[in-house]
């Protein structure tokens, strides 16, 4: 019994037999995806690390880019929302194998029940993910690039508070349209047009004396380097180029741009783990539904599904500690 | 049924669980204990641990222990580790384990001499302009 590939025969087809390290062939095949897998997520993990030590006194500090908690507008409440995502993935891995658990002891009633709180979990994990994409890319604050591709954002030095560039840079009316393939040269595009010019920063800037400039650069405690009055006013008009809003994967407000570009490669091949795993929780979830597992007499492939599932749940923990906390 | 037995017993036995339901509880407990540790330490950052140790923090490497013990018990616990067979337990984790420090180990490195480079003011590479 265990799984649809059985010989009838008693006789040794190799010499672990049917079942080598007493792991029946479809448990074994999973534990070598799952080794193969955790190399790729290594490889992603890893060159997120080589990103880091490359720009050691220079990357975003993550506990001030993932602030957010939805329905908390307006507060910064960082590490929140990510610890709550972790428990809810944890949660549903222990469901999952409270669904094993049930499944050894051929109770279909418990199997269906767990494996649909297994479901519902992963259901809130992508969603809270798409969430945090979301509010990823539309960004808060706002900053400027400078010339060699660094960016400068904007702090009140009274309260050393970020200020969001809405709030003090002048609008002229006189801004330049966008260039579109109907009023422009048809078979060229432009990039959307950022909300403002560096030249409305500049103006914004002058009339409130109590905007300062943060630079990206971090000094010896860690924190990230504050310029005077002057030296904001002078680094802002020598070397700024563009207003820069939210992230994509040329740019972000947050810092160095592979910054945003690693936030998406590795959270959204996590993500896709947690898609395909979902999708194949609903099908063995039917399938336990209809009674397959009841008439095979083993519910085993629920176990083979929960031994991914967990996967991905193993995986988060190293992205949560790589990502929001070292 | 007779081949689905599991062992009960996680800390090398100090704590022995009933059935294997319980131990899944336990298990959770452990898990959680552990990542409310972490986003503790997360949000207060505490300044004793700021010290560098190997060219980590040492509250980094509180994280990087922290999430190994987690990886533990998801793998032994949950994916049922515990109950398969030494082999088969020794080809999933030595496999893994080896290649991934030595990728670790090759990257890292890299990562540091270039920053090195790059920040070194007596070349002619410039970041800042």
């Amino acid at each position: 019994m265990g799984t649809t590939v059985s010989t009838t025969s008693n006789e040794k087809i190799w010499d672990g037999g049917n079942k080598p390290l007493n792991a029946s062939y479809g448990k074994m095949m999973m534990w070598f995806f799952i080794v193969s897998d955790a190399l790729t997520f290594s490889g992603f993990i890893v060159s997120y690390g080589f990103a880091r030590f490359k720009y050691a006194n220079s990357w975003p500090i993550a506990d001030e880019v993932f602030t957010h908690v939805p329905f908390m507008h307006g507060q910064e409440l960082p590490m929140i929302y990510v610890a709550f995502m972790t428990f809810v993935l944890i949660m549903s891995s222990v469901t999952m194998v409270l669904a094993v658990d049930a499944g050894h002891k051929m109770n279909k009633a418990k199997v269906t029940f767990y494996m649909f709180l297994t479901i519902i979990g992963g259901i809130i994990f992508v969603g809270s993910q798409a969430w945090e994409w979301a509010t990823f890319i539309k960004g808060d604050y706002g900053a400027v690039k400078t010339k060699g591709g660094n960016i400068l954002q904007f702090l009140d030095s009274e309260t050393s508070k970020r200020v969001s560039v809405s709030d003090f840079a002048f609008l002229y009316s006189s801004s330049r349209d966008q260039h579109e393939k109907y009023n422009g040269i048809w078979y060229r595009e432009e990039a959307t047009l950022p909300s403002f010019s560096v030249e409305e920063v500049i103006a914004g800037m002058e009339a409130s004396p109590n905007i300062v400039i943060r630079t990206q650069n971090l000094d010896e405690n860690g924190h990230k380097t504050v310029l005077s009055r002057e030296e904001s006013l002078n680094i802002l008009k020598s070397t700024g180029v563009s207003v820069v809003n939210g992230a994509n994967l040329i740019e972000n407000e947050y810092g160095v741009p592979l910054f945003a570009n690693f936030f998406f490669f590795i959270t959204g091949f996590h993500g896709f783990h947690v898609f395909s795993g979902i999708v194949l929780n609903i099908i063995i979830f039917f399938n336990v539904i209809i009674g397959t597992y009841e008439k095979r007499k083993s519910y085993e492939m629920v176990e083979k599904v929960g031994l991914y599932w967990h996967f991905v749940d193993l995986v988060w923990v190293f992205v949560f500690t790589f990502f929001y906390l070292v | 049924m007779a081949e689905h037995a599991h062992k009960l017993e996680i800390f090398r036995g100090l704590i022995k669980f009933k059935s294997n339901t319980q131990k899944i509880i336990g298990v959770l407990i452990l898990l959680s204990i552990v990542t409310l540790i972490e986003v503790v330490l997360g949000i207060y950052k505490p300044a004793a641990l700021n010290e560098s140790f190997l060219n980590l923090k040492l509250l980094n490497w509180v994280f990087i222990i922290l999430t190994i013990v987690k990886a533990y018990y998801i793998t032994w616990d949950f994916m049922h580790m515990r109950d398969e067979t030494s082999v088969l337990r020794r080809v999933v984790v030595w496999t893994s384990v080896f290649l991934i420090l030595y990728l670790t180990f090759i990257l890292i490195q890299e990562g540091g001499y270039i920053f090195d480079e790059f920040y070194d003011t007596s070349n002619y590479i410039k970041t800042d302009f």
